[in-house]
């Protein structure tokens, strides 16, 4: 049977992966909603009143699923890695109650208003409630990231103790806040999500634009999520330009695990596509040559630490699935901004919406920024490798003592289960919401729409 | 060693956490308690009024357990760490029950199908019952003591955990939660399903009343330990007394169908039980019955002293404000249940 150590490893990157498809669009369709709804509020079309209305039914089951899923997060700490819990307990600690009290309560509260309020209160205090339900799960992450962003550059604590008794003790709460990774990875995540969440929107209103249902409200959605996704694109190169920079100053050896990158005293290049023999330390594939150089010191030819200036003990294993990973992110990074400058081009010419091939790509990209955010997770988290708090604990230092192998294997498969069963039913219930459509009120009705008439005459039935 | 108003910061950690624990069995108490009742309701509107009585908070009261979760880890990393990894195979089941209340919730008005809607009806209610019946055991484990070796490692195996003890305590939980539920769903009701739900209060009152009188005797006859700190203090006692009467008090509320109040006094009801229980376990957290010297206690897994002080100022500053949005949701959903199109 496999060790303790892997078998919670395949858990913890399991059940995290899996809980990270729902974040991601909760924080992004958060913030679409927020436009929706403040559309309505200003312009006081009933259009946007229903389409708020629609994506809010979506947001509930993505949210629901994100709860769910979260809460076993939180708990797998303790029960999987309680050396780890004791050793970062006075330091993560803080920032997971912070989560709780700040971030968790204030979206879990006044989500019961944004679902069940629209006739108990009034379209201000409803508004008021999506802008906190947004900023709840914005919050939340904020809190997570500096959390995890801690684990890769630690600071702002001193050592305690010796051998099994060792923990990090705080010294100040604002460096450790502040801690030299946080501020990137935060905008990276958040960014990251809003491009998940903008991609949904699009995804779905490109759909019905295909399929010439519900055009009017189609097109007002996909330009919400337009705007968004576009800004967001743009921003999320800076992001990670910014989130490299400090990998090359604070984890050199995941920067080079990320390049492919061995041989010290050489010049490093910076890879489009590539392929990375981890035995012989060769990396092949279409490079910029002194690409990487260039972004470290700012020099073409100057000479990048790389793998082997580590010994074995202190250097991820896997380099080339972060290399892999990394490579993939970045590419649809790039094919994101191509792709949301063009539409943008599109639609100032009018032309969006009449081409069908464009439409079709947007059916399909709400995976990319999907496999962007789980790609860029695999990448920093196996990168940090061996450590789990970099440069002071390991991973397999950091499991539980009396966790058995077969406890583990119990508790994987029952959540394979669990989550398969889960996802199928997910994607079953967006599926039919997604079919169903915008409840359209009669009035902005668009005319042509056979499905919309259906709907109504359901309504007043 | 530092102390606010008296209080060392360790004890004070521990009272907040008691204070989360609670406000999470007073606040999901009464959820879990309905979804145990769910399938005593025969007629799908009964069902569904029953699941949107609790339908825009269960989701907000369950942030307590995330919080209360929070707290322990920030404040005795230890205690988080050994509870969760030696209670490993119950708390995966817990975490399962979990998922499965809500997205039962969630998917169950998602189809007319009756097939569908019968098995969300059934998961909701089995997942509700086990997350009670789990969150008992593992408390009546705790107050019972468990097999720990010098390093603090759990030496016994998932047997250990269903003495009878702990299986009193963990009914005892369920029908403490029921009898919750069920009044708060009365408050909610009106014609024939308030009049089902006055009968069915009633017997839950009767399982409650049974179950508190045989977990008292238990406890005072079995678990010495829980007892030790009212030998010392014997004022004390006026506890278990003001338990007794809250007790009594709910049932009379009920006979005379003042159902709000008896909501009160079943809050109070879980929260002396709590309180009780807190004091029987301090200073330790975890109870070793091979040595009562490999008991881990406050002092021994707390937090740096600066990180408690940073935990009480972030709490000091969230709770009024969770305190006060939550009024405030509470208050938005007032008064008998409504269906209409935004229902589950
Ligand atoms: C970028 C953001 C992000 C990341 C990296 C994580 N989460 Fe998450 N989490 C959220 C963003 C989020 C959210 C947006 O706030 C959720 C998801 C959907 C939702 O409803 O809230 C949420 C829900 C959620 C919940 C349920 C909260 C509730 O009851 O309302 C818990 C306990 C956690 N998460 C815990 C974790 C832990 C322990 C993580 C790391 C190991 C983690 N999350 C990673
Ligand atoms: C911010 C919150 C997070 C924290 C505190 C955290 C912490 C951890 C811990 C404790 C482990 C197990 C030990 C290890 O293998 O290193 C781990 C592994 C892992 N995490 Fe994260 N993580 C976080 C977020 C995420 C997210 C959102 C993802 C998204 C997919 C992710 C992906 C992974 C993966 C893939 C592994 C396994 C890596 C490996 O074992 O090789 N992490 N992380
Ligand atoms: C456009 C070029 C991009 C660059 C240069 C870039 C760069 C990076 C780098 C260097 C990291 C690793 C940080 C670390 O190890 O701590 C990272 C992580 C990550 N990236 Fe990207 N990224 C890009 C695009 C994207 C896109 C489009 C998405 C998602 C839509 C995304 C999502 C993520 C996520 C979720 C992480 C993990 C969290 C973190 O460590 O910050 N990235 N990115």
């Amino acid at each position: 049977m496999p060790s303790v150590e892997i078998l919670s490893r395949i858990q913890f990157a399991f059940t995290i992966a899996f809980h990270y498809i729902y974040p991601p669009l909760s924080i992004g369709l958060g913030l679409c909603l927020v436009i929706m709804e403040g559309m309505y509020l200003r312009t006081g079309i009933k259009m946007y009143e229903d389409i708020t209305r629609f994506w809010i039914k979506i947001f509930a089951l993505i949210f629901g699923i994100g709860v769910a899923t979260g809460i076993v997060m939180e708990f797998e700490f303790g029960t999987n890695w309680a050396v780890y819990s004791r050793y970062v307990g006075d330091i993560f600690g803080s920032a997971l109650a912070a989560e709780g009290i700040f971030a968790f309560a204030l979206e879990s509260g006044f989500l019961g208003i944004l679902l069940f309020g629209w006739n108990r209160v009034s379209k201000g205090v409803h508004f008021f409630s999506t802008i906190m339900v947004a900023m709840g799960s914005i919050f939340s992450a904020l809190w997570i990231v500096i959390a995890n962003s801690w684990q890769q550059t630690p600071t702002g604590y001193i050592i305690e103790g010796e051998g099994l008794e060792a923990r990090a003790i705080i010294t100040d709460f604002w460096e450790m806040v502040f801690n030299p990774s946080s501020v990137d990875r935060f905008s990276h995540v958040i960014i990251g999500s809003f491009l998940a969440g903008s991609f949904l929107v699009m995804s779905v209103a490109a759909w019905y634009i295909v399929k010439k249902r519900f055009v009017e409200p189609a097109k007002a959605m996909f330009k919400v999520g337009l705007c968004v996704a576009t800004v967001a694109a743009l921003a999320q190169l800076f992001t990670g330009h910014r989130s490299a920079h400090y990998v090359s100053e604070y984890q050199p050896a995941k920067l080079a695990a990320m390049e492919g990158h061995y041989d010290s005293s050489a010049v490093a290049a910076m890879y489009i596509v590539g392929w990375v023999d981890a035995k012989s330390g060769k990396t092949t594939g279409i490079k910029i040559p002194g690409g990487l150089s260039f972004l470290t010191h700012g020099s073409f030819n100057a000479p990048v630490t790389g793998l082997n200036a580590f010994p074995g003990t202190e250097r991820p294993s896997a380099v080339n699935f972060v290399f892999q990973t990394y490579h993939i992110m970045i590419s649809i990074g790039m094919f994101l901004i191509a792709l949301t400058l063009t539409a943008c081009f599109l639609l100032w010419k009018k032309k969006l919406f009449s081409q069908k091939w464009l439409m079709t790509i947007f059916i399909w990209a709400v995976l990319l920024p999907q496999i962007a955010n789980q790609a860029g997770w695999y990448a920093a988290e196996v990168g940090r490798q061996p450590w789990v708090v970099y440069g002071l604990l390991r991973t397999s230092d950091a499991l539980s003592k009396e966790v058995k192998a077969e406890q583990v294997v119990f508790s994987l498969v029952l959540f394979s289960l669990v989550y398969t069963l889960l996802l199928v039913l997910f994607l079953y219930l967006l599926n039919k919401k997604i079919v169903h459509g915008p409840e359209m009120t009669p009035n902005e009705e668009d005319d042509s729409d056979e499905f919309s008439k259906r709907n109504i005459k359901q309504l007043q039935a | 060693m530092e102390t606010i108003l008296g209080i060392d910061l360790p004890t004070l950690w521990f009272l907040v956490i008691g204070g989360l624990i609670t406000g999470y069995g007073v606040l999901d108490g009464f959820d879990l308690g309905a979804g145990s009742l769910h399938l005593f309701f025969n007629k799908e509107e009964s069902r569904r009024i029953a699941l949107n009585a609790i339908g825009p908070v269960w989701d907000g009261n369950e942030v307590w357990l995330v919080i209360s979760g929070g707290a322990l880890f920030a404040g005795f990393p230890l205690v988080y760490g050994t509870i969760l990894s030696t209670f490993y195979v119950p708390f995966m089941l817990f975490l399962v029950a979990l998922i499965f209340r809500a997205i039962s919730i969630e998917f169950r008005s998602k189809e007319t199908m009756a097939w569908w809607r019968k098995m969300w009806d059934i998961s909701y209610m089995v997942s509700s019952t086990l997350i009670t019946l789990l969150l008992g055991l593992i408390l009546g484990n705790l107050i019972h003591g468990l097999p720990f070796n010098e390093k603090h490692e759990f030496t016994g195996n998932l047997l250990s955990f269903f003495n009878p003890y702990s299986i009193l305590i963990a009914f005892t939980t369920l029908s403490l939660f029921m009898l919750h539920g069920a009044i708060y769903l009365v408050m909610k009701t009106e014609n024939r399903l308030y009049a089902k739900l006055t009968i069915m209060v009633n017997n839950c009152s009767k399982f409650f009343i049974l179950c508190f009188i045989l977990a008292s005797m238990s406890t005072l006859i079995y678990i010495p330990h829980m007892t030790d700190q009212f030998k010392e203090y014997p004022w004390l006692f006026a506890l278990p007394l003001l338990a007794v009467l809250t007790v009594l008090n709910i049932k009379r509320n009920i006979d005379n169908r003042k159902y709000f109040t008896a909501f009160v006094f079943s809050s109070c009801i879980t929260a002396m039980l709590l309180i009780l229980f807190a004091i029987g376990l301090y200073p330790n957290i975890i109870i070793s019955t091979t040595d009562p010297a490999n008991s881990i206690s406050i002092y021994h897994a707390a937090s740096s002293p600066k990180a408690l002080r940073i935990m009480l100022l972030i709490a000091a500053i969230g709770t009024p404000l969770v305190l006060g949005y939550t009024i405030f949701v509470f208050w938005t959903f007032r008064g008998k249940v409504k269906l209409n199109e935004m229902s589950y």
